[in-house]
């Protein structure tokens, strides 16, 4: 009897579709190193010549290393729960993407459009 | 065990249910989508701080307050325990209680020397006076580390709870439901500093 709750208990535990091992967090762990290692590299001793092109290197590793920690750490694929993560983690992922990109869009054009009036007498004629 | 429609000659059986699980509970799949909505409470702290980042009021600028090998070394921290509480995660697959507890306790210890090495830099820039109330730079800079802070407190407080509750009840099904829900916070929460220590610190000193 207690055999066979021990069963169906790994049983259940393997459809929660959780399967860690030591080699997958160890190449996690690696190439979190990696790409953690570059991008301060990069920054400290100045390499690239401009900081816009700096800025760009960096968040390219910051998006890698997001989905090495995804795939390695938090074990996310396709068949997690039939899907169901993987499609929040879309859903969730293009409203941040809306949002990041829309705010900025928007913040930095109002900023550009709305340049202080120098000579204040003249927002009394305004509209 | 009787079937009210008779089964025709000639067909084959059809089952529509193809075998395939659906989960035993749904605690797993509602903390995911709990943690999807606490990513939208950092996406939008990250917005406010891409819109008021720049917003120095004469005061002293990302470039002259971040001390990046601290930065580094909490960087480290973070990822340390990442792969601890794997091993501790992998500990529990196979039933070690020790090494569960063990890696816990790594753990916990990792989460600490973080949130140590975060408020030794916090009151070293408050003592600068380069507080939140100095500058909209500074105001979005604290709301944005000091919430992700906040959420490694919570977390070593729970996970020192789950240590309490492993030690005493064992690798019962519930504590292990717990460990998962707590891997997926605690892995989460290094997914955010990815953002933080990219967006707000190594792009914060570019000239």
């Amino acid at each position: 009897m207690s055999e066979h709750l021990h069963a169906s208990d790994d049983h259940s535990h393997d459809a929660s579709g959780y399967h860690a091992s030591v080699k997958g967090y160890l190449t996690g762990f690696l190439l979190s190193v990696v790409l953690t290692a570059i991008p301060f590299w990069l920054v400290m001793a100045k390499v690239l010549p401009s900081s816009g092109i700096t800025a760009l290197v960096v968040l390219g590793f910051a998006a890698v290393q997001i989905v090495v920690h995804m795939v390695y750490f938090l074990h996310m694929n396709t068949r997690v729960e039939g899907g169901w993560s993987m499609l929040a983690l879309l859903f969730t992922g293009v409203l941040v993407l809306i949002m990041l990109s829309g705010s900025i869009w928007v913040m930095y054009h109002l900023n550009t459009n709305m340049m202080p009036v120098h000579d204040m007498t003249e927002m009394r004629n305004m509209p | 065990m009787q079937t009210s429609t008779p089964l025709a000659a000639g067909y084959p059986v059809r089952f529509y249910d193809d075998g395939d699980h659906h989960p035993q509970q749904g605690t797993l799949l509602g903390f995911w989508i709990y943690l999807m909505s606490d990513c939208l409470i950092f996406a939008v702290l990250f917005a406010v701080y891409a819109v008021l980042g720049r917003g120095y009021a004469a005061g002293p600028s990302g470039a002259d307050l971040f001390n990046l090998p601290l930065v580094a070394a909490n960087t480290a921290l973070l990822l340390f325990s990442s792969v601890t509480y794997g091993l501790a995660m992998i500990g529990m697959q196979h039933g070690h209680k020790k090494a569960v507890l063990g890696w816990l306790g790594v753990t916990a210890l990792f989460g600490l020397g973080f949130l140590g090495l975060e408020l030794f830099e916090f009151s070293h820039l408050i003592h600068e006076g380069a507080g939140p109330q100095r500058s909209a730079f500074l105001s979005s800079f604290f709301t944005l580390v000091g919430t992700h802070g906040l959420h490694v407190t919570f977390g070593t407080i729970w996970l020192v709870t789950l240590m309490f509750q492993v030690s005493r009840f064992g690798l019962t099904p519930e504590n292990k439901r717990r460990l998962m829900c707590l891997s997926m916070f605690w892995h989460f929460l290094d997914v955010i500093w990815i953002g933080v220590f990219t967006f707000v610190y190594l792009m914060g000193v570019l000239p």
